[in-house]
């Protein structure tokens, strides 16, 4: 096969892509995950309120008719969502559900695993989807770093090999950064490693600003400060992947105040971000993603909490996602053998989105095969 | 009868295999890189007690002060008494959360007591195969909760450290907190979970691809009845739980226990070779020499699982004495903090701390990220661990004031008063997170390498001083004129000091 039948036939496997990014590397525009750590109860957070179903299987944990948030069209949300309506109204936010993969996983470290590496359920890779999205691409190559994690160690989907930096406070890095020299001299095995590390930190040391100032009011505490730090990043529009997490949700006991705590949080950081890239002309170019290593058990258990389960909703905003529901909610009456959710849409077709739609990169290099992208960005 | 020890010599060559190079002195730049790879970087004394011996009596010296047991004394609470999970959750929410604050502070604890036995050991091999083993073996405290469990096998992995592997694969089996962690007390007959049974094959003896899914399904109902005693925290059989049904395992059929799938999977060859590469990327090179690696694991099943045979013919390697980039291992966090402490001629003077420190750097001791365990080589560095080694480098080395004498005081505060109940953990964790862990007296570190602290360094010096400390040549050279503490920070912040 030539080079022209060979760019013919992915272009004709690429249906959705508009623009093959060997074309144009213009810097890519900019995604933000927002991780939800420990396992976000996706049934208390978009409701089905009109399923008998729920209030049988949750008798202690189910949201009330007249408490949840109810936006126009919407689906009805946790009350600590309501934050969100005007991101809602103006077609700025979608709901993806149903979310998981096949043969689910149900152990927090092995399910994120999954997730972070875009692998199947018995299959253990080594790099993270967005490393592999970023190995050789000019685009994402031009830029400070290929991704900055904030306020957890773990690089999560830009583990393996990507230029990722972590980092809890940009002031700090910064300071650090200064620990680490580059000089470029050549090397050979684990020392050549060492020295990009380096190279690394000292590219993103020079672009990392802390000094970025907003007249948007951040929500408090510390995943405050971690959106701030975001973006403050952000806004230098030098790293084209972000990623935030949010740690507590793994709610076996007395769930419902702290699932309303963190989804306030969630949706005043979205708010919040919102407001100040906005406020920094970035915000147009910027694509929001939730994602948790799974949703929880429909059967609510002994202890005012749930266990762990399957299939999770996503929600995705930005400017460019299409507004709406996607995907179909699991039936609460058709589980499974351990009284989980059946998914209905595998994660790596939001991937596929994400990689097609968003940045106009094939997708098929990074997830292995094809997924067919969940249509949530327009 | 000059003749006849020439003779024997000559004999001992021949039939060892080994080359004349292993009969030369190692001298203090051998010395030091087998120390470091066998154990922790040495200090001086350890440099000068081996620079004279050959590199195959180093090796079996070694070899010979091997322990089974820590020198540091236990951890007060290792007689706590079980708390079983049923009654905790029986508890008032008070007490319910003051026993879980009772676990997370002697989880600190136990992570401070190794470091510190570390430290303090004769043998630093043992340390060093112990911990290769808790990576090899892994169960983590997050899941296992339960303290005291986690000391025990610690105790255990220690005791078996350079015994016989077989012995160590049946005990680590049983282990009470490997029962927790691989889900085998929650193991029986008639709904089996399959977690030990594959990992033991996957993970711990044979590798990916080695069996079937058939053999896991097989094996699983072997194991099952395997639990633990909740009044003691002991392993226990449950017969009622155990299926004693047939099962066919690799092709043999039979009513298998355990055991028999123990021993099942240690006649397969694959297991020998399996544990020797691994062991070659911990003490050899990042890329294993198939030939070599046969060859030492033929020894080793022929041995009768004798771990020291395996660890002393990859000790035996020339790479391990060559100061080469290409076979460079990158230090985990324990080589690096405790090889800094020994190395220096410090001290540990904060081990909790230090535990924190090494948690930071990506090395949670008691709390690897899963079951594969931490992946170590190249993994260990990324630009936070990266960034965090070298904090604690330049903190140690007194470079900063960064919150140093505050979080001091406040770290000081915080153990002579104990933790209340209701104190945030997290909080805790990120001030001893800024808590100088490590004392060390970098002036009579140099003043050992015939340095003065603050005059300018000759080149000759600088040169010696480099090769004292680094594995590999420096990437920045320290500067003309640089003073005795500025050139040794600079060495030890060189990139280069993150190899060994």
């Amino acid at each position: 096969m030539d080079r022209r039948t060979f760019l013919s036939a992915s272009s004709a496997l690429l249906s959705c892509a508009t623009l093959p990014a060997w074309a144009a590397p213009a810097a890519p525009r900019l995604l933000i995950l927002i991780e939800l750590r420990g396992g976000n109860d996706a049934l208390n957070t978009v409701i089905p309120i009109d399923d008998g179903a729920y209030f049988d299987l949750r008798p202690r944990l189910a949201l009330k008719a007249d408490a949840v948030a109810r936006f126009a069209g919407a689906p009805a949300l946790h009350p600590s969502l309501a934050p969100l309506e005007s991101l809602w109204r103006d077609g700025q936010m979608a709901i993806l559900q149903g979310v998981g993969y096949p043969l689910p996983n149900l152990s927090h470290f092995r399910s994120i695993e999954i997730w972070d590496t875009a692998s199947d359920s018995q299959q253990f890779l080594q790099t993270g989807w967005l490393t592999r999205t970023a190995d050789k691409q000019a685009a994402f190559a031009a830029l400070s770093a290929d991704g900055v994690v904030i306020g957890a160690a773990d690089l999560g989907p830009l583990a393996g090999g990507a230029r990722a930096v972590a980092l809890n406070d940009p002031a700090r890095f910064a300071r650090q950064a200064r620990l680490a020299s580059a000089d470029g001299i050549p090397a050979r095995g684990a020392l050549a490693h060492v020295l990009r590390v380096e190279s690394d930190i000292v590219r993103a040391g020079a672009d990392v600003r802390s000094d970025v100032s907003f007249k948007t009011e951040f929500p408090r505490g510390v995943f405050g400060l971690a959106v701030q730090h975001a973006a403050g990043i952000a806004a230098s529009g030098k790293v084209p992947v972000l990623r935030l997490t949010l740690s507590g949700f793994d709610t076996h006991q007395n769930q419902l105040g702290i699932h309303a705590n963190l989804l306030k949080v969630v949706a005043e950081s979205v708010v919040a971000l919102r407001a100040a890239l906005g406020e920094h002309g970035v915000w147009d170019r910027t694509l929001i993603l939730t994602y948790s290593e799974f949703g929880r058990r429909p059967r609510e258990n002994q202890s005012g909490g749930t266990d762990h389960g399957t299939a999770g909703t996503l929600f995705a905003f930005g400017p460019h996602v299409r507004g709406g529901v996607h995907g179909d909610a699991p039936s609460l009456r058709s589980l499974d053998g351990s009284g989980n959710l059946r998914h209905t849409t595998d994660f790596r077709c939001v991937y596929a989105s994400v990689l097609e739609h968003w940045w106009q990169l094939p997708s098929e290099r990074v997830l292995q095969r094809r997924f067919e992208p969940v249509r949530f960005i327009s | 009868m000059r003749w006849l020890g020439r003779l024997m010599v000559a004999l001992t060559l021949a039939f060892s295999g080994l080359t004349v190079a292993a009969e030369q002195q190692l001298g203090a730049q051998g010395a030091k890189l087998l120390l470091t790879r066998a154990g922790f970087a040495p200090n001086d004394a350890e440099v000068a007690a081996y620079a004279s011996l050959s590199h195959a009596a180093a090796v079996e010296r070694l070899l010979a002060g091997v322990r089974t047991t820590a020198v540091t004394p236990a951890p007060s609470w290792i007689d706590e008494r079980f708390v079983a999970p049923r009654e905790l959750r029986s508890m008032t929410e008070e007490a319910r959360r003051a026993e879980l604050q009772k676990q997370i502070r002697m989880g600190l604890d136990l992570r401070g007591w190794w470091l510190r036995e570390m430290v303090a050991t004769p043998s630093p091999l043992t340390e060093r195969m112990t911990l290769f083993w808790h990576n090899h073996f892994v169960s983590a405290q997050p899941k296992v909760r339960y303290t005291q469990l986690m000391y025990r096998q610690n105790v255990l992995l220690r005791g078996h450290a350079l015994g016989r592997f077989d012995e160590l694969l049946h005990a680590v089996a049983k282990d009470p907190a490997m029962l927790i962690y691989l889900d085998s007390a929650t193991n029986r007959r008639g709904s089996p979970n399959e977690n030990f049974a594959r990992e033991v094959m996957e993970l711990f003896t044979l590798g990916e691809g080695k069996y079937t899914e058939d053999d896991i399904k097989q094996a699983a109902r072997a194991f099952t009845g395997w639990s633990i005693d909740l009044a003691t925290g002991d392993y226990t059989f449950r017969r009622f739980l155990h299926d004693g049904g047939e099962k066919t395992v690799f092709g043999k059929a039979g009513n298998f226990d355990g055991d028999a799938v123990l021993d099942l999977i240690l006649a397969q060859p694959v297991v020998a070779e399996f544990i020797v590469r691994k062991l070659w990327r911990e003490f050899v090179s990042p890329q294993p020499d198939e030939a070599r690696v046969k060859r030492i694991a033929a020894q080793f099943r022929a041995s009768g699982w004798s771990i020291a045979q395996p660890v002393r013919a990859l000790l035996l390697q020339p790479e391990v004495i060559a100061r080469d980039e290409d076979n460079a291992l990158v230090k985990s966090p324990a080589d690096l903090v405790v090889g800094f402490v020994r190395q220096s001629g410090g001290e540990l003077s904060q081990p909790v701390a230090a535990a924190v420190a090494l948690a930071g750097m990506g090395q949670n001791l008691f709390s690897p990220p899963n079951v594969r365990g931490w992946p170590g080589g190249e993994a260990w560095i990324n630009t936070h661990t990266l960034l965090a080694r070298k904090q604690f480098l330049e903190r140690a080395l007194g470079g900063t004031a960064d919150g140093k004498s505050s979080a001091e005081a406040s770290m000081d505060d915080s153990m002579s008063g104990s933790m209340k109940v209701g104190e945030q953990p997290r909080r805790r964790l990120q001030m001893l997170e800024q808590t100088v862990s490590v004392r060390i007296d970098s002036e009579t570190w140099l003043a050992r390498a015939g340095v003065a602290p603050e005059r300018v360094v000759a080149p000759g010096t600088r040169a010696r001083l480099e090769q004292a400390v680094l594995a590999v040549p420096a990437t920045s050279p320290v500067r003309d004129g640089s003073l005795g503490l500025d050139a040794l920070r600079t060495i030890v912040l060189d990139p280069a000091y993150q190899l060994k």
